[in-house]
């Protein structure tokens, strides 16, 4: 399992692995689970208060499947950790943050201060994603 | 015989290998038999090329013709407008192409 | 049209120093050709076949003199002294470098523009009606909905990695200028019964491999929902959208393979979650915008007579210009095809001349077409004798619109490195073959579309002559097709049989056109002799 390089969650990370959604609906003691880009999302929403920890897989950066995933699970109310794994790549890091993910484990270490650069790009954004941000349409009408 | 050509990672322009460097001219080109994919990896690794690739050509009297009518574009430079190609003081240049 | 205020400025010079940044890590190593690509796609910077190309976006068409002057500044700065204004709206410069891309895109946001979300598998350049606000047939400026939907596509985290590329068009007319049912998404704003303004959606539209007509999905979706709407339809294809094969990932496909009855559901079902979710922005912001596409200060009493006397400017006047909606105004279009030249190419000193006599003669304002041309949107019937002869002077004044020397062309095999045959020496020679204006005038309306290539970006399955270039066993060949139509009575071309060398599909399009010539009744134009005799007479004399 690949270290998780970013945390914005003040809690402890998870400690129980996360295991896949089939083998998640099939228990009843799980609390760690991990997408797929072909799974979804939606099976989980029975099972939010019982997670701990969502890792949503990214085998490639451009399939961008895992992005949707996020959004439904947080408009589903979930308030666990969610967790980008695989292919996390820096000119992500705040579109992947933006739609929900707070924990980033990168199969391959990025670089410290390029990724810090890019989380912290955008001082402002055109959309209301449910990431708590202001989208430019609420600031310009109060 | 095969050549290599790929393009300046700077300036984009189109290269050909002549066996030491990379050049802009095809006629330069030179026959790198198998060794191909190596030179690649080399040069592209040194960021001397990119999106270099290995393609069929044959000498003729003229020089060096790419086997396919794309690759003697990319050699020569768009055909509609000569003034821009490689040749721009010969009128026939683009009937090399075809 | 719309001016940035402090955000929208902020987002692109944002957008600047993230490319800025990309370009040091791609140019110091630490990112890979592989990891590169994608990000640059995203800023509309392709490797074509001779050197990389920059497509700058043109956001629906609409630009004003200043950014007009530095498209052409661009070109001799930065490029070999010229642009090409291409099938979206936009303009591409084929011989930028690398390293001083930031820099262009610095430049372009000096004057309100960049190149953001140009290529790549992303929501692209929303396009519209090339004379909204001008034409007397709308029932709103359909560019402030575009407005709308431009900023909330701009970096929209959840649709940045879409399976496919995806457009999409706003219209508001009955009469289609934007071919918006062959987009991805086609927006046309309509009125209810009760005159109230709203959106009907056309989903799954596209040209490329296997071209498709974009069914109506919704018949009106309220303006305050128009948002929440779009991003349903856009989750449901991030989702489904096929991700296996590159050829079958426009949401075209999944349309088709789901049925329009289920994607529908779909989109509804995740649209009634999402209305739960507070995306939408205020209606407050649509008025902000729309404030900014008010009428311009027509002179009321303007002198609506034309003096037509010279034969040369009376052509022009009936093949391109438009009426306009305010008396004593016309909507002008300039031909970027010259007989003879290359379709949309316009040099930097034409470029900068179109913007100065945009400044003094249509309100500061010009439009890029779908075809290839540009637009003056708002030209005073007193002042257009003038226009005329300076543009005509410039190699500007060609009366072609919409005739056979109108060609739309894709750059083709002399560009483009997707491309499997050159595109633009068959324009040339169609165009020089029709180049006589009694001869258009004789044939009259004719929408000729030539592409280089399957991926169509020259709309030749729209075109009512489509032309589609081939490679066969390393010779280019064209094949023919007839009957498409890009107008609200959208058809898809059919090929005639087996294709042709270069000559033979000049040849080819005389001969059909003679057919044509042969046949029509009654002011048919070509499509509509297509339409009513069939291809039989056409394939006919084609190929006996």
């Amino acid at each position: 399992m690949t270290d998780v390089q970013f945390r914005f969650r003040d809690d402890e990370e998870a400690g129980d692995p996360a295991v896949t959604v089939d083998a998640f609906l099939d228990q009843t003691n799980a609390t760690a689970v991990r997408i797929e880009p072909g799974d979804d999302a939606r099976d989980l929403l029975p099972y939010l208060d019982r997670l701990q920890l969502i890792e949503v897989n990214f085998p490639a950066w451009t399939d961008g499947r895992g992005y949707s995933s996020a959004r439904v699970l947080r408009e589903a109310g979930y308030v666990g950790e969610l967790r980008a794994v695989g292919d996390v790549v820096i000119d992500m890091l705040s579109h992947l943050r933006r739609c929900g993910f707070d924990a980033f484990a990168p199969e391959h270490g990025l670089n410290e201060a390029d990724a810090h650069a890019a989380f912290q790009r955008w001082d402002n954004v055109y959309q209301a994603t449910g990431d708590g941000r202001q989208a430019i349409w609420a600031k310009r009408h109060g | 015989m095969k050549i290599l050509t790929g393009n300046d990672l700077k300036h984009g322009h189109v290269v050909w290998w002549d066996g030491e460097q990379w050049s802009k001219f095809v006629n330069s080109a030179a026959d790198v038999g198998d060794r191909g994919e190596a030179i690649i990896a080399r040069e592209e690794g040194a960021q001397r090329v990119f999106a270099a690739y290995v393609i069929d050509g044959e000498r003729d009297a003229d020089g060096v013709r790419p086997a396919h009518i794309k690759e003697r574009i990319r050699a020569l430079g768009p055909t509609v407008r000569p003034d821009l190609t490689l040749k721009p003081g010969d009128p026939d240049a683009s009937n090399w192409v075809i | 049209m719309y001016k940035y205020d402090q955000y929208d400025q902020q987002m692109v010079d944002t957008r600047v120093a993230e490319f800025r940044d990309q370009v040091r890590r791609r140019i110091d190593g630490s990112l890979t050709e592989d990891q590169f690509r994608p990000l640059r796609l995203q800023n509309g910077l392709y490797l074509q076949l001779h050197a990389y190309m920059l497509r700058v976006a043109i956001p629906y068409g609409t630009l004003n003199s200043r950014q007009m002057t530095l498209l052409g500044d661009i070109a001799d700065k930065y490029d070999r002294g010229y642009g090409h204004f291409t099938t979206r709206q936009n303009i591409q410069y084929n011989w930028v470098k690398l390293e001083e891309t930031p820099d262009i895109l610095a430049d372009l946001a000096s004057v309100e523009m960049h190149a953001i979300q140009t290529s790549g598998n992303c929501i692209r350049n929303i396009s519209s009606d090339q004379y909204a606000g001008a034409a007397a047939d709308e029932i709103v400026d359909p560019r402030p909905y575009a407005e709308l939907l431009r900023q909330w596509s701009s970096f929209h985290p959840e649709f940045l990695t879409l399976p496919r590329k995806f457009k999409i068009a706003v219209i508001a007319s009955e009469t289609d200028r934007a071919a918006m049912k062959l987009h991805d998404i086609g927006i046309q704003m309509v009125k209810n019964d009760k005159g109230e303004i709203g959106a009907r959606f056309f989903v799954g539209g596209g040209m490329g491999r296997t071209p498709m007509i974009g069914p109506m999905i919704r018949d009106l979706v309220p303006l305050d929902q128009l948002i929440t709407y779009s991003e349903a339809c856009l989750r449901v294809y991030n989702r489904y959208g096929r991700r296996d094969n590159k050829y079958k990932a426009r949401i075209k496909i999944l349309v088709h393979e789901l049925g329009k009855e289920e994607y529908t559901r779909q989109v509804e079902e995740e649209f009634a979650h999402l209305l739960t979710q507070d995306i939408e922005p205020p209606l407050a912001e649509l008025e902000r915008i729309k404030a900014m596409f008010v009428d311009p200060p027509f002179e009321a009493g303007a002198n609506d007579d034309l003096d037509l006397s010279d034969p040369d400017f009376r052509l022009w006047v009936e093949r391109n210009c438009a009426d306009h909606k305010a008396p004593g105004y016309i909507v002008a279009t300039v031909s970027l095809k010259p007989v003879g030249g290359i379709p949309g190419d316009a040099s930097a000193d034409q470029i900068r001349l179109m913007a100065q006599l945009a400044k003094d003669c249509s309100f500061d304002e010009l439009r890029v077409t779908h075809a290839q041309n540009i637009v003056f949107p708002h030209v005073k019937k007193a002042d257009l004798y003038k226009v005329w002869q300076t543009l005509d002077e410039a190699g500007l004044g060609t009366a072609n619109l919409d005739t056979v020397g109108d060609i739309i062309a894709c750059p083709g095999l002399d560009y483009c490195s997707l491309a499997n045959a050159r595109s633009i020496p068959v324009a040339q020679k169609i165009s020089e073959r029709f180049g006589s204006a009694e001869k258009q005038a004789e044939i009259g309306e004719l929408k000729l579309k030539i592409s280089g290539c399957i991926n169509a970006c020259g709309h030749h399955h729209a075109g009512h002559i489509g032309i589609l270039g081939v490679d066969k066993k390393g010779v280019e060949n064209y094949q023919l097709l007839l009957g498409g139509s890009e107008g609200a009575d959208t058809s898809l071309g059919q090929i005639t049989g087996p294709g042709f060398d270069e000559d033979g599909i000049v040849a080819a399009v005389e001969t059909a056109i003679n057919v044509y010539l042969r046949e029509r009744k009654n002011g048919e134009r070509f499509l509509d002799t297509y339409r009513r005799v069939g291809m039989a007479p056409f394939k006919e004399a084609l190929y006996d």
